[in-house]
């Protein structure tokens, strides 16, 4: 067995280790693809095995360096980091196999850069989710940030630099003018910014301080998507698809609400968390983001915007679970995490596949769809049955924590947000499949219908892929409820 | 010899500025030039080895002691700053020889070292007095070679930019030599610690009320600080490639440590901050610096204008740190102080680069520059980010401990301030590389190549200085808190 501190550390720098080969065969497609298929597949045969030790009881730790004293770069494997990585680690290479056939179905350029910038990107992931402490979190978090930028302007017209500068901007202005704050602000008032079960702030602190950092680290996680700062979610779907599916669905915006749980289970811990009268208020503006949210997607007509835009909703769940401050909470939210991130790429492979195959990027166009392409539609079926949170999805299980944990804490208000957001979830999401393949009397995909075929054989594969393992983790959710469960259970023993 | 150095710091720049004239050829002086650079960096490594190992130099010119004769005096502060302005000025002098040969004919090459030489030899004679009209002369000397350095430049507005510097920086350089001919009527001395005995008796009076202001506002515009730099925007960008480096990386740096021997050695904290509103000033006029020097560098087209409006910005970085007055705010402005003449460098060098191949710095002319000319825009690229904070660069440390020490002041709001400011600075920044990274080059002309080698080693020294100096902060953290804490010592 490899040790599994070298295992920590191989994981995060392992896609960074693909970069000289995808740089060095870039003239060569097929072997560059080769070498980020390899570096996928590695990647989550190590996150598999580290998992296994893990659960095996074996713990890691490793520092990198020192800035000040009490300041380092380091990682520790956690509960809720190992879920992370899990996840980011097996859907990079599913998404590698999607790239392929999109990018070229697409005939897209500088896909060098692409494929080296998305090795640097998860590579972060990586770094975020062993991150020990809110310094290294913090490090990862903007490298994540600066690395994704060239992708999400990766077609280099105006609206692309449009779309980049609003990502860019509202991340970076969150991050730095409130995340950092808050960051230093911890750091001042607790000594310490290693993540610790049961929080960082002894009884001294004044209720004051730590609600004021609360509200800083709500917002200033930028990548979150809280309402008022979520405008650069939908500016990033200017992005390539694969993009959008695996960092705007998945490994961005999991970051940002990871960041979250972390905050609240490992800085404030959630006993703190719940004498915090502002936890109280931030819940509100997550429920109003849930449900504004919905709302707003309900309008789009756009694909990849109403996505977004339910991305946008869905992560409100997340956030609020954390809010919740119960055991339940965190463990829905956690879980939430996991069952979003399977469903939503899926809904994004779908997107991008039927972009590629019949061009269509409006929802109204794509009205007896299903003929065409039958997979991808029923793909895209399951996707939104776990958004929603109906059997046999996985959304099931996280979303039956999370209305547990409102049950649980008394909050009436934000568990009818979230009954009401499902319901809009089913308006906004199922009548998209059902159009496909019931058309009704309505306008009709009429133009040479032979000419759309399914998409190509890659980017199929890889929807089929999400789609079954959103499935099977309804059936088998264990080894991720665990995690989430210990993660729950470690933070206080509170109510279950 | 060892005993020697604080005046050999001083005298081997200063004696190879009439040799360089003897020699006359134009590619031997630049060898020369850069030979005296190593050196004098060389002996202010050994400065500080000595300052750490035997505590604060004394050295008496000419035997004479003070408070007679003129006497030289060498703390962590001055050895800091002296070893940081002797390596900006020997990587400066790498990259010379190859930029100037476009931007300057090969007459005035000569004269170009021989003003260089110096105006580091005024710096370093700044540093290294302990004598308060000494610090007048050596600051004359260093302003008249910066004058002369900044007119040599190609554009014909260089002509006019050193003039608008040499007015200002007279009306400075007078008001400074007021301040301290006040402070010798009052006291009888020149010597700075000797004045430091003498002044409280008469800490009282008018006169040394005034001549404290004389003195401050006449630093004060030799530092650029908002709202007396008009003359700096100018003077960097018209400047030639190299005298900007050194200048922009050096000059105001210096005239900062004047600013701190002052407050602290001279006058003495209790002084500066309790009897005169000084707190409230230096962070009011840091912040609007700040912020009004930011916003106008996003309108600047010309990128090295722009960049030096930024200088402006991080000087209130700066004078802020200074003016929380407490330890870890002088801990962060002199992290700042050594940071930003790293990521300043950086830029400024890489700007060279750009002029060399290019031949203008329009944000136009970046268009399609970052295929072009990889590695000199990563060099721009990095620096900005640095600029702005962003972690692992220099630029995060310093911002680190200027938020710290404005939380630990209980100045939430300013802090939120000092990062929105950040926040311009990744506008302005991002201006930029949209240009090099998105724009299509221009179809009429060539594709450029990457700048020279010469240019790019030097650059990519400084570069990574700022990713090491951001990941190891052992040797400017520790060096800073030192000196903070003697400097706070001596206060009391």
């Amino acid at each position: 067995m490899i040790d599994q501190n070298v295992l920590m550390q191989l994981i995060i720098i392992l896609p960074l280790l693909a970069i000289p080969g995808i740089i060095a065969f870039g003239k060569w497609a097929n072997l560059r693809e080769a070498v980020t298929l390899i570096a996928g597949g590695l990647l989550l045969v190590a996150v598999i095995i580290f998992y296994q030790g893990f659960d095996s009881g074996q713990t890691a730790y490793v520092k990198w360096l020192e800035l000040l004293p009490g300041l380092d770069i380091s990682f520790r494997a956690e509960p809720l980091g190992v879920l992370f990585s899990l996840v980011a680690g097996s859907l990079w290479v599913v998404t590698s196999i999607y790239a392929i056939g999109y990018m070229r179905g697409h005939g897209e350029v500088n896909q060098t850069r692409f494929y080296a910038c998305f090795a640097v990107a998860i590579s972060a992931v990586m770094g975020l989710a062993f991150a020990d402490n809110l310094f290294t979190l913090f490090v990862f978090y903007e490298v994540l940030t600066l690395s994704t930028y060239p992708l999400v302007t990766h077609a280099g017209t105006d609206k692309a630099k449009q779309g980049g500068r609003t990502y860019l901007s509202i991340l970076l202005a969150t991050s730095i003018g409130f995340l950092l704050l808050a960051v230093v602000g911890t750091w001042w008032q607790a000594g310490t910014l290693t993540f610790t079960e049961g929080g960082v702030f002894d009884e001294n602190t004044s209720i004051v301080a730590a609600s004021v950092l609360l509200v800083l680290f709500i917002f200033g996680i930028g990548k979150a998507a809280i309402m008022p700062f979520h405008r650069w979610l939908p500016a990033a779907m200017v992005a390539p698809t694969p993009v959008s599916a695996l960092l705007h669905a998945v490994a961005v915006v999991k970051a940002g609400v990871f960041t979250v749980l972390k905050v609240c289970v490992y800085i404030f811990g959630i006993d703190l968390l719940r004498d915090i009268p502002a936890t109280q208020w931030l819940l509100y503006l997550a429920a109003a983001s849930v449900l504004l949210a919905s709302l707003v997607a309900m309008r789009q007509d756009n694909l990849k915007k109403r996505l977004a835009y339910s991305t946008v909703s869905q992560l409100g769940y997340i956030t609020i679970g954390a809010l919740l401050a119960s055991q339940a909470g965190i463990l829905g939210g956690a879980l939430h995490i996991v069952a979003h991130a399977f469903g939503k790429i899926t809904l994004f492979f779908c997107a991008g596949a039927i972009m590629v195959a019949a061009h269509k990027t409006e929802i109204s166009d794509m009205r007896g769809l299903g003929k065409a392409m039958p997979i991808t539609m029923i793909a895209f079926f399951i996707g939104s049955l776990s958004i929603i949170g109906l059997p046999p999805a996985a959304g099931v299980w996280s979303k039956w924590y999370l209305l547990m944990g409102t049950l649980d804490t008394h909050q009436w208000v934000v568990m009818s947000v979230l009954m009401l957001s499902s319901l809009l979830n089913i308006a906004y999401l199922l009548p998209i499949p059902l159009r496909a393949f019931f058309p009704g009397t309505g306008q009709v995909v009429k133009v040479e219908r032979s000419a759309i075929k399914e998409a190509p054989l890659p980017s199929l594969i890889a929807l089929s892929i999400t789609a079954l393992m959103t499935m099977i983790l309804f059936f088998w959710p264990d080894i991720f409820y665990e995690l989430a469960a210990s993660l729950a259970g470690l933070s206080g023993g509170v109510n279950g | 010899m060892i005993d020697h150095l604080p005046i050999l710091q001083v005298i081997v720049p200063l004696l190879a500025a009439p040799i360089c004239l003897i020699l006359r050829e134009a590619q031997l002086v630049r060898w020369f030039t850069l030979i005296a650079s190593v050196f004098a960096f060389v002996i202010s490594v050994l400065l500080l080895q000595q300052v750490q190992a035997h505590g604060t130099l004394i050295y008496s010119l000419g035997g004479w002691d003070a408070p007679i004769g003129i006497e030289y005096r060498i703390d962590q502060l001055n050895a800091y700053l002296l070893i940081l302005v002797t390596s900006i000025s020997s990587v400066a002098l790498l990259a010379a020889g190859t930029s100037l040969q476009k931007e300057l004919t090969e007459r005035k090459e000569t004269y170009f070292y021989v003003a260089y030489l110096l105006c580091l030899a005024g710096l370093l004679g700044i540093l290294t007095t302990g004598d308060a009209f000494n610090v007048f002369v050596f600051l004359e000397i260093s302003s008249l070679a910066s004058y002369t350095l900044i007119a040599m430049g190609r554009d014909r507005r260089s002509l006019w930019a050193s003039y608008q510097y040499l007015i200002m920086g007279t009306i400075g350089a007078t008001f400074i030599l007021i301040g301290i001919g006040m402070m010798y009527m009052m006291t009888g001395t020149l010597n700075m610690y000797d004045l430091a005995e003498r002044l409280p008796e008469v800490q009282q009076t008018k006169t040394v009320f005034t001549a404290f202001a004389f003195f401050m506002v006449g630093v004060c515009l030799k530092l650029a600080l908002f709202p007396l730099h008009l003359w700096l925007p100018n003077a960097y960008a018209y400047a030639p490639s190299i005298a900007t480096v050194f200048l922009a990386a050096t000059a105001t740096k210096v005239a900062i440590y004047v600013l701190l021997r002052f407050i602290f050695s001279v006058y003495g904290f209790e002084f500066s901050f309790s009897h005169l509103p000084l707190k409230e000033i230096l962070v009011a006029l840091g912040l609007m610096g700040i912020f009004a020097a930011s916003i106008v560098a996003i309108y600047q087209n010309n990128i090295k204008r722009l960049f030096a409006y930024s200088s402006v910005a991080q000087i209130g970085y700066m004078i802020l740190g200074l003016g929380i007055g407490s330890k870890t705010g002088l801990v962060a402005t002199l992290l700042h102080l050594f940071n930003h003449a790293l990521m300043k460098g950086a830029i400024f060098l890489a700007l060279a680069g750009v002029v060399y191949r290019v031949g203008s710095v329009n944000i136009k002319a970046f268009a399609g520059l970052g295929k072009q000319m990889p590695w000199t825009m990563g060099a721009i690229v990095v620096g900005g980010l640095s600029l702005i904070g962003v972690p692992l660069t220099v630029g995060f440390v310093s911002k680190w401990y200027l938020v710290l020490a404005l939380l630990e002041s209980n100045w939430w709001p300013i802090a939120i301030l000092v990062l929105v400011g950040s926040l311009l600075a990744v506008i302005y920044v991002w201006r930029l590389v949209e240009a090099a990274y998105f724009r299509p080059a221009l179809q009429d002309s060539a594709p450029y190549k990457e700048a020279p080698l010469m240019i790019l080693i030097p650059t990519w020294i400084l570069v990574l200085a700022n990713i090491y100096f951001g990941i190891d902060t052992s040797f400017t953290v520790g060096l800073s808190e030192q000196i903070s804490a003697s400097l706070f010592g001596v206060a009391k």
